[in-house]
């Protein structure tokens, strides 16, 4: 997993690009002037206290919330134009909470995936073939295809994360935003999820995770973006933006950051007031550096 | 960990084209069903004609008083019954997916009671005026009058669900009981302002296809047909918005759009059957429910099953209605209430109980 000396620079031009973004609910405003860029390749991290507008920044790139103030640009065209339809091509956006489609299996849910992209015969994915090998790639590079026909509200959280993911896939998006998709998830499960999201960046996709775990932000991004009160307080490698004196002043809690002893990213523990500090015993015989 | 799959390839063409994916299990089910709900619409519309103070045996030669029974009584009143039915499922089983409830139907969220309250204004204070061929201003008026009834309650409800957030069944149960209560109190209170009018409000209240005929026909067609060619043409936006309004929408879905289409074609099949058959109640709540347990949610399949199978319940509802007390006969709409309330109960149970939104959780 060689996370730390991936170049930045990989994916070229911008595939999302949102300008002085500003917006939120009737009165109350949730996002404070965000600009901020998603490259193809680049796994992106946003981080931020509860309440920091992570959802709601989600919710306006995503087109679902139009902007107060501000822009989104996919793919160097304004993101209202052209309609849902014509987003839905480009971005693919997993939001927080779980739906209840009853009486659906998994292969309805992947195949809703293709909604945008036509469907059926009429579509541009190549007719009925295309649309079943459409189908069976996003099912195969989620590991889900073995579940295609089990009802979906009878899978575990784990594997309904997986065709939720898959169901994105099935778009064939330039452009994926994830709401908290690991909240809920054990740790294999999350390591797992993050991973595929990983891989498809590989491959040349543009990722935004709105994350809580600032760990799990560290182990899979490549870039943090962290959000308070509205507004971008820093962006940059995660071992730019995983300063403790940054951390404590977002979170309001006092942390220590040392490097995984393993992988050399940056490892968040926190530190709560009042506690003796002393320095730990190693593990186990091999698990100290 | 996963065994790692390959990354996305750009090129699909590249790839061997042999099907990993199996075919759909549900196809073998889903045709059989098809097959039961056309065969159960063909025997109760036969029998429907069949049966009668007058019996016709099918595939025999009719005498000319037989005919005119045939094609002037029993003909046009067995459509209707069948156009009624596959109105009421089919809005029941968009309301069903728009709610994302198993206890919406056109009944229970007061739609209905919208569509009789104007209605029964137009019954109450039009007077019907006689006009070409017997055509009265009433008679397009009372359709008119139920669609803008019921798009409007239909539209109330919609801004209700959307301000108590998603309510759940037995919410949204109550908000439906206390506006079918409101606008039912309206019916009584222009029934009471106008008691010469009492008799036709009543009759038609109860519902029915006595004095079905082929104008009536004429009349309920085109609404319904036009709502189950709108509804038809929506079913995979019906299948995405089962994963939620937002959702549907980073699908591709234009969700405001897609409702405001859907408002009108359940506004247009509740007007159509509750304009000619007054209030029946039942066939759209339990028709797509069962239907939904035995084939899925998949609105390509669900929708045509629930307009045939909500015809042939409809078309054995009225049969039973006139054949049970003859030479008698029992409002429809009674016929459905006896048999569909303790099935609703039983649903309602099931729902509760479990603590789950919808009884149909497994897609097999």
């Amino acid at each position: 997993m060689a996370v730390v000396d991936r170049p930045l620079s990989a994916g070229g031009a911008a595939r999302l690009d949102a300008q002085a973004l500003q917006g939120g609910y009737r009165r109350r405003l949730v996002v404070r002037g965000v600009s901020l860029e998603l490259r193809g390749g680049v796994v992106t991290g946003l981080l931020g206290p509860n309440g920091a507008g992570k959802s709601t920044l989600i919710r306006l790139l995503a087109g679902a919330l139009a902007p107060e103030a501000g822009r989104v640009r996919l793919d160097g065209a304004e993101g209202a134009a052209g309609g849902a339809r014509r987003r839905a091509r480009q971005m693919a956006v997993l939001p927080q909470g779980e739906p209840e489609p009853a009486g659906m299996t998994v292969r309805d849910v992947v195949e809703l995936g293709r909604y945008a992209r036509g469907g059926g015969a009429r579509g541009d994915g190549g007719g009925r073939a295309g649309e079943r090998r459409a189908l069976e790639r996003a099912l195969e590079l989620t590991g889900t295809l073995e579940l295609a026909d089990r009802p979906f509200l009878e899978l575990s959280g784990g594997e309904r994360q997986r065709v939720l993911l898959a169901q994105a896939l099935a778009q064939e998006p330039k452009v994926l935003l994830l709401d908290e998709p690991t909240a809920h998830l054990d740790l294999r499960h999350q390591v797992e999820l993050l991973e595929l999201v990983r891989r498809q960046a590989e491959a040349g996709l543009a990722v935004l995770a709105a994350l809580h775990d600032v760990n799990l932000a560290a182990l899979f991004c490549d870039r943090l973006l962290v959000l308070a009160e509205g507004r971008l307080v820093a962006q940059g490698r995660p071992e730019e933006v995983l300063r403790p004196d940054l951390l404590e002043a977002v979170y309001g809690t006092p942390v220590m950051v040392t490097r995984h002893p393993a992988l050399g990213v940056p490892q968040v523990h926190l530190l709560p007031p009042g506690r003796r500090l002393r320095p730990a015993p190693p593990l186990s015989p091999e698990g100290a550096p | 960990m996963q065994p790692a799959p390959p990354p996305v390839t750009p090129s699909p063409s590249g790839e061997p084209d042999r099907p990993r994916l199996p075919p759909d299990p549900r196809r073998r089910r889903r045709l059989l069903l098809a097959l039961a709900t056309a065969l159960a619409l063909l025997l109760a519309l036969l029998a429907g004609a069949a049966t009668g103070a007058v019996p016709l045996a099918p595939l025999t030669r009719l005498g000319p008083t037989q005919a005119v029974i045939l094609l002037q009584i029993r003909l046009p009143r067995v459509v209707l019954a069948a156009l009624t039915g596959a109105a009421l499922a089919v809005s029941g089983t968009v309301l069903q997916a728009l709610f994302r409830n198993p206890l919406a139907d056109p009944y229970v969220l007061g739609v209905s009671s919208g569509a009789a309250l104007a209605a029964t204004l137009v019954i109450a204070f039009l007077p019907a005026l006689p006009g070409p061929a017997g055509w009265s201003l009433a008679w397009w008026a009372l359709p008119a009058a139920a669609f803008a009834g019921a798009a409007a309650t239909l539209g109330a409800v919609l801004a209700l669900g959307r301000l108590l957030g998603r309510p759940g069944p037995a919410t949204l149960l109550l908000a439906g009981v206390a506006l079918s209560t409101l606008l039912s109190a309206g019916v009584s209170l222009v029934a009471t302002l106008q008691p010469s009018r009492l008799g036709p409000i009543t009759f038609w209240l109860l519902g029915g296809f006595s004095g079905a005929d082929w104008r009536a026909v004429a009349l309920a067609a085109p609404p319904v047909l036009l709502g189950l060619a709108l509804v038809l043409s929506r079913h995979r936006e019906l299948d995405a918005l089962l994963l939620g309004e937002e959702r549907a929408g980073y699908l591709g879905v234009e969700v405001p759009r897609e409702l405001g289409w859907l408002l009108i074609a359940t506004s247009l099949l509740t007007a159509g059957a509750v304009a000619l058959a007054g209030m029946i109640g039942f066939v759209g709540l339990l028709v797509p429910h069962l239907l939904r347990l035995l084939s899925g949610s998949g609105h390509r399949w669900l929708l045509p099953l629930a307009a045939g199978g909500g015809a042939a319940v409809t078309v054995g509802a009225d049969l039973l209605a006139r054949t049970v007390v003859a030479p008698g006969e029992l409002p429809v709409g009674v016929v459905t209430a006896l048999a569909g309330a303790p099935f609703f109960l039983l649903i309602l149970l099931r729902v509760e109980g479990r603590r789950e939104r919808w009884p149909w959780s497994t897609g097999r």
